[in-house]
């Protein structure tokens, strides 16, 4: 017979689990129904009576030219972010994980922007990367418009997701040299003795043994770029949307949408449709992406 | 057993009674959200201070939400989970949106029913009708009120040879083009707030923004401001800015309008009184500047400009006993020594005409550093106020600014059509206010 400890009152569990579902349930799921609720009526600021009124409040939104803008700038910024703050995550990690002199130094200044809050690196980038002022002003001034996020769409996305990737490829590099110092040094040491060099190993061996790990940045790195409060830091920081709603990516959308024009129905529905697109994207990861992934 | 819970009983009963007692001898607490945050919300800091300092029945909490947004957001917040303070500031922007709520208390009502006699006539009517219905009764009382003015900087005026005021926008180019040729290189700045660009702009020209009464008529108010002057408005800027004779300063490019014209990048901008102070700290000692009234169009006829800031409302649902203190409050902060001290530290301006004379008589507007922000005044009230200068009384409208916002950046940075931006931007506005008339639907504005 199996030896199993059991609870004799059936109050005791639930009395330890009740703080963390009361948590999840005051901060997740009453939130959620709320959420919905409003997104199928015209819920006024102050409270009061709510129309229902259907999918109009979705009708709106797809109709909206400005909201499918959104969701282009917030693929391309989430796609774009996720991507090379891997890379260049992968790549410093690759280089400290050698272990040449002054690794401990470069680990530590690696990890250091992933401590700035995003607000604030995108205060100081608006300030760093100004066309006027800051350190492309001189080159701006021969060529005229040569970096000017004021005045190109292209430009202010370029700008705010440098800044994403600036301050999260610290955060993809501190679980990258994790993962990477967990590859038994003995296939490196082997393959060294084959001749091969740093890169034919990173390529061949380190990389491969990386999947599990890049999966799991892969998948929350686009989260975070798709509605972390980073991205709508970063962006309502340094070009607050503009210009003309070139980085108007969809939470800084919402957000608007909800505490500057007080449109709570309006904010929920979009806030729906962006859940869904969450879980799609999660969805596609998972079902194709963590296929060719062994974790052993 | 028995006794002994009996006893603890009584004891208990004791000190409940006890603690009762000292509750009722101490002053009744109230709250108040504001706003403002850094040298602003020191000050208002100040005023509860002094206020809690003048007498002993009550004791007002002052909580600065840093933001005037966030007040709203926070305010509506606390209000849905009935822990609302008793007065909370809100920009004009949001007036509407507490005028429909119900949620709050009428000026006139709470100072009646606690017996304190105002002269609501003794509020300036360009200030006062921004927050009174339609009728004129006052719903909240006009706090931070501010008005757009014209800042140049007369040191260099006087070195580019100009002899004349910018009172017109044809004065401004010209002066425009003499510091041009005199070596300035940004003799205006300008940036996509439509505060001063369409808001002032429309109401000095007697131009409507919005069907209605620019909103105090009714919800169902349409957008019009593509099809008056500001069109044309929009198209001289376009026009100043191609010649590179008016600038965009902003944020993203790395300055914004006051900084510009602090450092003397730039001679002349539009910008808030409110800033009066922090322009005549900023700028070196020795250069010459002035305020003016913003410049009408040539051949036009001057009327009154719009109040911007906010209003204190005095929030329904709570206690009776808070509602004396906050009467006090109000009736305190509208007292002319404390409107007197309040336009001196902060540079708003003074919102009862008691207040404005008495700061008159005191000489604080004939010496530096005051100097010049009797003109808002002037401003504001340079005609009694006409439909089209009452105010704005329009849903979301936060929103609407932001269309707008976007259309001067797409015309401005991007070389868009104007006419068709600014329709784009009305359209849009006009689903806006819909919207919000839907949401408020059945009620009425009176």
């Amino acid at each position: 017979m199996d030896k199993r400890s059991v609870f004799k009152s059936w109050w005791l569990p639930i009395a330890f689990a009740a703080p963390q579902l009361l948590l999840i349930f005051l901060f997740f799921y009453w939130p959620a129904v709320s959420v919905v609720k409003w997104a199928f009526t015209l819920e006024p600021p102050f409270g009061g009576a709510a129309e229902f009124v259907g999918w109009a409040n979705f009708q709106d939104v797809f109709s909206d030219p400005f909201y499918w803008n959104s969701v282009v700038v917030s693929l391309i910024f989430a796609f774009c972010g996720a991507f090379f703050a891997i890379l260049i995550g992968l790549v410093l990690a690759l280089a400290v994980d050698r272990e040449l002199p002054g690794s401990g130094m470069f680990r530590f200044v690696y990890i250091l922007p992933f401590a700035i809050a995003g607000p604030a690196a995108g205060m100081a980038f608006r300030f760093i990367l100004s066309p006027e002022r800051g350190l492309l002003a001189p080159l701006n001034a021969i060529y005229p418009d040569f970096w000017n996020p004021a005045k190109y769409s292209a430009h202010a996305l370029i700008l705010v997701i440098v800044i994403f990737i600036w301050k999260w490829a610290g955060y993809t590099f501190i679980f990258l040299l994790a993962g990477l110092q967990s590859v038994p040094r003995a296939l490196i040491e082997a393959a060294a003795l084959d001749g091969s060099g740093p890169i034919r190993r990173a390529v061949d061996i380190q990389v491969p043994l990386l999947a599990p790990t890049l999966f799991f940045l892969l998948v929350t790195m686009m989260t975070e770029g798709f509605v972390g409060s980073d991205t709508f830091g970063i962006v309502e920081r340094t070009t607050n949307g503009g210009p003309n709603h070139g980085t108007e990516v969809m939470v800084l959308r919402i957000v608007n949408e909800a505490f500057q024009g007080l449109n709570y129905s309006g904010a929920s529905a979009q806030s729906i449709v962006l859940i869904g697109l969450i879980m799609i994207f999660t969805f596609i990861q998972f079902r194709f992406i963590e296929k060719r992934v062994h974790y052993k | 057993m028995k006794n002994t819970r009996l006893l603890a009983a009584a004891l208990a009963a004791g000190v409940i009674s006890v603690a009762a007692s000292q509750a009722s001898a101490a002053p009744v607490k109230f709250e108040f959200w504001y706003g403002m945050s850094g040298d602003l919300g020191e000050r208002v800091q100040d005023a509860c201070r002094k206020f809690n300092g003048s007498q002993k029945d009550y004791e007002v909490q002052c909580v600065s939400q840093n933001t005037y947004d966030a007040t709203l957001q926070n305010t509506i917040a606390a209000y849905r989970a009935k822990k609302q303070p008793a007065i909370a500031q809100i920009y004009d922007a949001g007036t509407l949106d507490l005028m429909l709520s119900k949620a709050f208390v009428p000026a006139k009502k709470l100072m009646a029913e606690n017996g304190y006699k105002i002269d609501w006539n003794n509020y300036f009517s360009g200030i006062a009708n921004y927050y009174a219905t339609a009728k004129g009764e006052l719903e909240s009382f006009p706090f931070n009120s501010s008005t757009a003015m014209l800042y140049y900087n007369v040191s260099a005026f006087e070195k580019a040879g100009i002899d004349f005021k910018p009172d017109t926008w044809e004065h401004v180019e010209e002066a425009a083009r003499k510091l041009k040729a005199a070596g300035f290189d940004c003799p205006l700045a300008f940036n996509f707030d439509p505060w001063s660009m369409l808001e002032q702009y429309s109401a000095i020209e007697n131009q409507p923004i919005a069907t209605e009464d620019n909103g105090y008529k009714g919800l169902d108010a349409k957008l019009v401001f593509n099809k008056t002057t500001f069109v044309d408005h929009v198209k001289f800027f376009k026009k100043m800015q191609d010649e590179k004779l008016f600038v965009v300063k902003t944020k993203q490019l790395g300055m914004d309008v006051v900084p510009a014209f602090t450092s003397q990048t730039c001679q002349m901008m539009q910008s808030s009184i409110a800033d009066h102070g922090t322009v005549g700290k900023t700028l070196p000692a020795g250069v010459k500047w002035e305020v003016a009234m913003l410049p009408i169009d040539k051949g036009t006829e001057r009327h009154n400009s719009l109040v911007g800031g906010a209003s204190l409302w005095v929030l329904a649902g709570r206690p009776q006993e808070e509602y004396k203190g906050a009467a006090a409050f109000l009736n305190f902060l509208g007292t002319p020594e404390m409107s007197e001290w309040w336009s001196t530290v902060t540079g708003y301006i003074p919102v009862t005409k008691t207040g404005f004379d008495a700061m008159k008589a005191n000489g604080f507007y004939d010496k530096a550093p005051y100097k010049g922000r009797e003109l808002a005044i002037a401003s504001l009230t340079y005609t009694p106020t006409s439909a089209n200068t009452r105010g704005i009384r329009l849903g979301s409208f936060t929103q609407i600014r932001n269309e707008v916002t976007n259309a001067l950046e797409a015309i401005f940075m991007q070389n868009a059509d104007v006419q068709k931006q600014i329709d784009t931007a009305a359209d849009r506005g006009n689903d806006i206010l819909r919207r919000f008339e839907k949401t408020y639907a059945g009620q009425k504005l009176d």
